[in-house]
This record gives structure tokens, C-alpha cells and sequence, in this order.
């Protein structure tokens, strides 16, 4: 039989209201409180019962989260569920903290419920399955059956249905389903309610980027040291790091160090989102190594960095290329880069 | 104007004699194909094989898929590509519905596709659903990439065009008549509907990155008011290696998805009132320019809103948000049709533009995300060219001949003009 853990605070915990809200946790085998309610029609028996006082978990997070995860180790439960926590915010950090961090260590489903108004929502809707409830424990049954109901899938191996169907707060994840309509078919659909006035969902979300502050402007060029970056796909001839045509999720650094400019022959774009014909005759029209060698020499610039940086940017997500840029950026200034010219295709 | 499209649904397809249609089936002449296009002084070899819907067969890497259409009577069903410049969209035409030309063979980028012809790829991409004459075509030593591409566009046009003037004479299965009236009586004839235009954004950057409007390179042209009539008989033709997934092929041209769907609803539901061809380009100047073009025709149809469709992903992703932005700013009601790049886990920005007006879009899916596929019997092109890929990575191949690749080295899986049913939703 499939095994569970089960997660709450000292109220449901039948220890008390707020006055006992700093006790410390303790693990007791088989069912307390709501966890009856669960273990009804879970498809799986629910094998311990964790309680914590919402106070102290707030003020003790990582100490909890190692004696929960110590028992999770010793009990190795096939699910973890915490909750219903609410409209209740500590509990709800508490039931987020604990069902996301029961996940990533070892890989098994945890669920829990929360309020749409509870701040752990967002806190934590990203790292675990978090079933939309009611404000009060007034909705315990209801809340209980949702949760049971996604907890039984997760037990099972199956996959989650949309938030819709299955009732949880979306992760942020996008995932492919086949519509059963063409997308001329809901774009159709969509202007049609657009322009009468009626309600539409778009099916892309509008993007929220961190804005990026330029950094300032260099001053004097003439005792810059200046790296050449490109986004074009440029790899030694033969690509030995196997730089993908796309989507690709590093970067590499070449030196660049004896050479007066980029032979054709001796460096080939990779890239899959150009035709690379007028690069591959001559990659400096790419990363303009010669140029850069010419202004070295004539003192313009103070000193060409070493290495040139490569990717190819195509298609690749803006997750991926946002943590590449960090990287870059870092291993740029710890090697006393003041200046860089990136070049796109 | 009315165009006639008639329509031979093929069943299957084999080896003839002689290349014919005959009960639904369509007979290739294998020489005869080869022929035709060895007159090209490109080509140096033409290989003809066969691939029908269910077989253990995949197809790599895959330039272009072009639906065998020819003209009944007068005007051609390619003009400007084979046959004769002349004005398109009127007469009668004759398609052959299920069939199709697949060209592959060693090809000039690393910007083509996969087809596999059944398992889990299939309902990828509408082309594992045909009956595939697939031309694996070889160029002759000396023949530049850019005459490589042309010529590998135009041979699979030919043969396309070929194979259906074969079928002139046949009994059609089906007949749908397509009528285009001048926009002032198009306006009348439907007042208390909603008028909406189609802005048909073609992919023109040049770097193996055109289309091809009655044989005119698109990014040397101004956007431009087309017939939607014309569209279905060859007017706009693929003659890009964009990366798979978001590639529209001349197939896809061909049967826009958008034009198809509008003219299922006028009069009904809506007025359609004319579509707007605008190419996709590079530079900032001609995507300010083609903006305000594109938007001033869409306004002076008079659309009340309109759909966008779009090629690529990245760059061109910037034209779209910018027409959506100048058309809304007008007080169009805009739609668009866009893929996502939301990084293989899912949990990236799925765009790399936006725009505030951009409030209505239509997800054709997420790139990025990965598929396993089977190993097929029978590989018809080059398997290891899917390394170098989009959607293939170094050791994306493995020993079994069994794949890991993301969905964008799918021919057609998320195409723009919303031919499919991909879509992506937030789990």
C-alpha cells in the first residue's frame, strides 16, 4: 500500500489555538485532526501525522524543514500532504515551505490547499501543487475531497490535468496540449468576442521582463580593456564543444589571443536561424576580431580581452539567456573587463 | 472574382508507368520526375521515394512540402515560379487533396525539419498525414547555396505542378467556389457584420530567409494588399529555411489556415474584408516602415479588426508586436498567432517581445519543449544532419536510432498561420 505523510499546525493538530502556536514539531504515527477526513479516500494510508505551531515554524524555518525532512528520510512516504491551510498565513508559508522543499529533496508529489488570498500562494504555487480551497476551515470537507482527489493522481503516476480541471493554483509552467481547435480556428473565435464586446482569455500571457540598466557609458576607450561577445554561433572550426544550431543552453570562451582575425576555414557559424555563407567566408564580418586588432594596435583601445565569448541565439528562451548573460557579465568584470561589444546575427 | 477549386482526394500513392491519378490513386513515374528536374544543370541526382501516412518511415531533413495543384484552363497554378508570370485567383484549379511533395537531400543550412510518417511525431506536423513523393535532391559540385536553395524551390514546384496537370482530367471529388468582390461591395454586402482583414507577415530577411510573391523576392516589396483567391493558387511560395517547427511551408501557403477560417465565416459571422501581405524584416527602418504601411491598408479597408499571422520566431517577433501595436492604436481589434520559445522546462518568458496591445494571442505551443521518438524502419534523407538542427543537439541521436529532439525540428508543429492544434497552457 502507498504510504503518506501528513503535515499541519497545533489547531488542526488538536493541540490548541494561538496561546500554542510555538510548539515545537513532533511526529505521531497514524491520523490526527483532518488527516482522518483524508485518509478516508486516499488511495494509500496516511503513516504519520507531523504537527507544528504556526509561530514556530515562522521563527525556526530551516530548523522545522530539517526535522520534517529527517522524518520524510526515516518514514519514506510515496506523498506528502500539508494543509488545508486557508486563508491562514503563517500556516500557509508553513504548508508551502514544507511541501516544496519535501519535493525537491526527494523527488515524491506533495500536495496542499490554500486560499486564493493567502500570501503562501504565490510564495509557493511555483515549487509545489497547491489546491485552490475555501477561506475557512468552515470548507474542510470540500477541501479535503479536492485534495484527496489530486493526491489519488499524484499516487497513481498520473499527470495532472490543467489547473482548471483539476483545481490547483498553475505553477507557471507552459506545457504542450493538442486544442481541439486549429489556432486560426481560436484566433477567429478570439477577435469575434473582442470586438463584441464579450470576454476572451489570450492564450499567452503578457511577458514581464526585469528591466535591464544600461551600465554607464566608458570614458576613456584608450585604457579600456574590451572583450568581443557574439550571439552568432562562431566555434573553432569542427565545433569541438558541439555548440548546438539552437536553443542552446551555454556558452563557450575561445582564445583569441595570437590572432590578428578570424580565418575563414579556421571558424564557422553554427547557427541555425541565418544563412551562415557570408560568415563562414569571412567570420570577422561576424565578431569584428580584425577591426578590433587594428584599434589595439593603434592605441584606441587599451587591450583586447583574450577570449571571444560565442552562443548561438536562436531560439533560445529568455530564462536561459537571461542566467547565460549573468554568468557572462560575472566572468567578464572578475577579469577586469571594462568594456565589450556584443555582436547578434 | 471566383476561383473554382477542385479538389481530387488521392488515397495512395505508388510507383507507375507513367505518372497519372487514377481511382483515387496517384501512379509516379519515377523517371519522368527525375527528368524534369535534371534539366536543371543545378541538379545532379534526383532520388524518388514514396511515403504514405502509418509507415515506419522519417524524412530529414525536409526543405519544403508543396501541395500538387495545377490550373484547368488559363493562367498557371505557380506564377512567377513555373510557367508563366500572370495574374492568379480566378478559373478553375485543380488540387489534389491528401498528396504532396516532400523535398529533401543534403541541404544548404541546417535550417530544415523532420517528418515521421507515424508513432508520436505524427501529430506534429500535418505531413505525416499525406501521401509523400519525396524528392531527395543533390546538387551539382559548384552550385552555390543560393542557387542550391533556388533550385531545390523551384524543383519541388515543378514537380508539384507536374504531377497535378497529370490530374487535369479527372472526375473531382469535391468543388468549393471562393468568390472576391472590390472592397466597396464586400462592404455592403454584409453591413451589420464585423469587418476583419488578415495580416499575412511573410518571412523576408533575406540569408535564405525569403518568400516568394508571384516569384518576387517578398523582402523587396512593400506590404501589399493580396487577393486571398490568389494565395490558393501559388502566389506565395516558401522559399525559406527557417527553423522547422515555425517554417510555413508553401503547403502551408497554399492552405492558409487564417484565409480558410475567415471565408468559412462570412457573411456569417463576420465580413471578411481583405488581407494585407507584409514582409518580416531586418532592420528597424523597414520594420517602422512596413508598420505604418501595413496598419494604414488594414485601416483604409476599413477593418473593424484582424488577425495576424506570422513566420520565424525572435526577430520577427518585433514586426508582430509593432503592427499589433499601430493597429490597436487605431482602434483595430487585433488577434495574433504566435509560438512560444518558454525554454524546455517551461518556466521561461515565452517571448522575447511584447507589447501592451498584445492582449489577445493565440499559442501555437512551446518550442523548446522535448519529445522522444521511436526508431523508424526506413530513413529517407540523412539522420545525422539532425545534430546540426534546430531542435537537434549533439547526441540528440541515439544507438538505437531512437531521438530526443525539441519540437521545433518538427516540420510544421507550431506553425504560425495556426494550422495546428498545438497549443501551450500554464500548469
Amino acid at each position: 500500500m502507498k504510504k503518506a505523510v501528513f503535515y499541519t499546525n497545533q489547531f488542526f493538530g488538536q493541540i490548541g489555538g494561538e496561546e500554542h502556536a510555538g510548539v515545537p514539531p513532533f511526529v505521531k504515527e497514524g491520523c490526527i485532526g483532518p488527516a482522518n477526513l483524508f485518509n478516508e479516500t486516499l488511495e494509500g494510508e496516511i503513516a504519520a501525522t507531523i504537527v507544528c505551531g504556526d509561530n514556530y515554524y515562522a521563527e525556526n524555518m530551516d530548523e522545522v524543514r530539517e526535522f520534517i525532512c529527517g522524518e520524510v528520510e526515516k518514514l519514506k512516504p510515496d506523498l506528502f500532504i500539508a494543509g488545508p491551510a486557508f486563508n491562514a498565513g503563517r500556516f500557509g508559508v508553513a504548508c508551502g515551505d514544507i511541501c516544496a522543499a519535501v519535493e525537491e529533496r526527494f523527488a515524491i508529489p506533495a500536495v496542499t490547499g490554500m486560499n486564493e488570498e493567502n500570501p503562501g500562494k504565490d510564495m509557493y504555487k511555483a515549487k509545489t501543487c497547491i489546491v485552490e480551497v475555501g477561506r475557512s476551515a468552515a470548507g474542510m470537507k470540500k477541501a479535503a475531497a479536492a485534495m484527496t482527489r489530486v493526491a489519488n493522481k499524484l499516487l497513481r503516476g498520473e499527470a495532472l490535468g490543467l489547473p482548471s480541471e483539476d483545481g490547483y493554483f498553475p505553477r507557471g509552467i507552459r506545457v504542450n496540449i493538442f486544442s481541439e481547435k486549429t489556432g486560426a480556428e481560436r484566433a477567429v473565435d478570439m477577435l469575434l468576442a473582442k470586438l463584441g464586446g464579450m470576454p476572451y482569455q489570450t492564450e499567452i500571457p503578457l511577458p514581464e521582463y526585469q528591466p535591464v540598466t544600461p551600465a554607464p557609458g566608458v570614458i576613456d576607450l584608450k585604457s579600456a580593456k574590451v572583450a568581443l561577445l557574439t550571439s552568432g554561433g562562431i566555434v573553432p572550426a569542427g565545433n569541438p564543444d558541439r555548440l548546438p544550431a539552437a536553443t542552446a543552453k551555454f556558452y563557450k570562451m575561445y582564445s583569441i589571443k595570437d590572432l590578428d582575425s578570424l580565418k575563414s576555414g579556421d571558424f564557422t557559424s553554427v547557427h541555425a536561424g541565418y544563412d551562415p555563407v557570408y560568415v563562414n567566408e569571412d567570420p570577422n564580418r561576424l565578431a569584428p576580431l580584425d577591426l578590433l586588432r587594428n584599434l589595439e594596435k593603434a592605441g584606441e583601445i587599451g587591450e583586447l580581452y583574450e577570449y571571444l565569448t560565442t552562443t548561438t541565439g536562436n531560439s533560445t528562451s529568455v530564462a536561459d539567456a537571461t542566467r547565460m548573460g549573468r554568468e557572462i557579465a560575472k566572468s567578464l568584470k572578475e577579469s577586469g573587463i571594462s568594456a565589450a561589444i556584443l555582436t547578434s546575427s | 472574382m471566383q476561383l473554382e477549386l477542385r479538389e481530387i482526394k488521392i488515397l495512395d500513392v505508388r510507383f507507375g508507368e507513367s505518372t497519372k491519378v487514377q481511382d483515387n490513386i496517384l501512379y509516379v513515374a519515377q523517371d519522368e520526375i527525375r527528368d524534369l528536374l535534371l534539366g536543371d544543370e543545378r541538379i545532379s541526382n534526383v532520388q524518388v521515394d514514396l511515403a504514405r501516412p502509418g509507415e515506419s518511415v522519417r524524412i530529414i531533413p525536409v526543405k519544403d512540402v508543396v501541395e500538387p495543384r495545377a490550373k484547368l484552363e488559363g493562367g498557371e497554378a505557380f506564377p512567377g515560379m513555373d510557367g508563366k508570370i500572370c495574374d492568379a485567383g480566378e478559373g478553375v484549379t485543380v488540387r489534389l487533396a491528401g498528396a504532396a511533395v516532400v523535398t529533401t537531400g543534403p541541404i544548404v543550412g541546417f535550417q530544415e525539419g523532420i517528418i515521421d510518417m507515424s508513432g508520436p511525431l505524427a501529430q506534429y506536423t500535418p505531413f505525416a498525414h499525406l501521401n509523400n513523393v519525396v524528392l531527395s535532391i543533390e546538387k551539382t559540385d559548384g552550385t552555390s547555396p543560393h542557387e542550391h536553395e533556388e533550385a531545390l524551390r523551384i524543383g519541388g514546384i515543378k514537380a508539384a505542378h507536374f504531377i497535378a496537370k497529370k490530374a487535369l482530367e479527372c472526375a473531382p471529388d469535391d468543388v468549393v467556389f471562393y468568390n472576391w468582390e472590390s472592397i466597396w461591395k464586400k462592404a455592403l454586402m454584409y453591413p451589420d457584420l464585423p469587418k476583419v482583414a488578415y495580416v499575412y507577415q511573410c518571412m523576408s530577411q533575406g540569408l535564405l530567409h525569403d518568400t516568394y510573391f508571384y516569384g518576387k523576392d517578398s523582402k523587396k516589396m512593400l506590404p501589399t494588399l493580396v487577393s486571398p483567391l490568389s494565395v490558393f493558387d501559388g502566389a506565395i511560395v516558401s522559399g525559406n529555411c527557417v527553423s522547422a517547427g515555425s517554417k510555413t511551408t508553401t503547403y502551408h501557403h497554399q492552405n492558409n489556415a487564417v484565409i480558410k477560417e475567415l471565408f468559412k465565416r462570412d457573411g456569417k459571422e463576420l465580413n471578411f474584408i481583405g488581407a494585407v501581405a507584409s514582409p518580416l524584416m531586418t532592420t528597424l527602418a523597414d520594420k517602422y516602415r512596413n508598420t505604418a504601411l501595413t496598419a494604414r491598408l488594414v485601416e483604409m479597408l476599413g477593418a473593424d479588426g484582424a488577425v495576424q499571422s506570422q513566420e520565424g520566431f525572435g526577430n520577427p517577433t518585433a514586426d508582430l508586436m509593432m503592427i499589433c501595436s499601430a493597429l490597436e492604436k487605431k482602434g483595430i481589434r487585433t488577434v495574433l498567432i504566435s509560438n512560444e520559445d518558454a525554454g524546455v522546462d517551461g518556466k521561461s518568458e515565452p517571448l522575447p517581445d511584447t507589447s501592451e496591445s498584445a492582449d489577445a494571442m493565440v499559442s501555437t505551443g512551446n518550442s523548446n519543449a522535448t519529445i522522444e521518438l521511436p526508431p523508424m524502419d526506413k530513413v529517407i534523407g540523412d539522420l545525422e544532419s539532425l545534430e546540426r538542427l534546430t531542435g537537434g543537439c549533439a547526441g540528440c541521436i541515439h544507438e538505437d536510432g531512437s531521438l530526443t529532439i525539441e519540437i521545433h525540428g518538427i516540420l510544421g508543429s507550431h506553425n504560425l498561420q495556426g494550422t495546428s492544434k498545438l497549443q501551450a497552457v500554464t500548469v
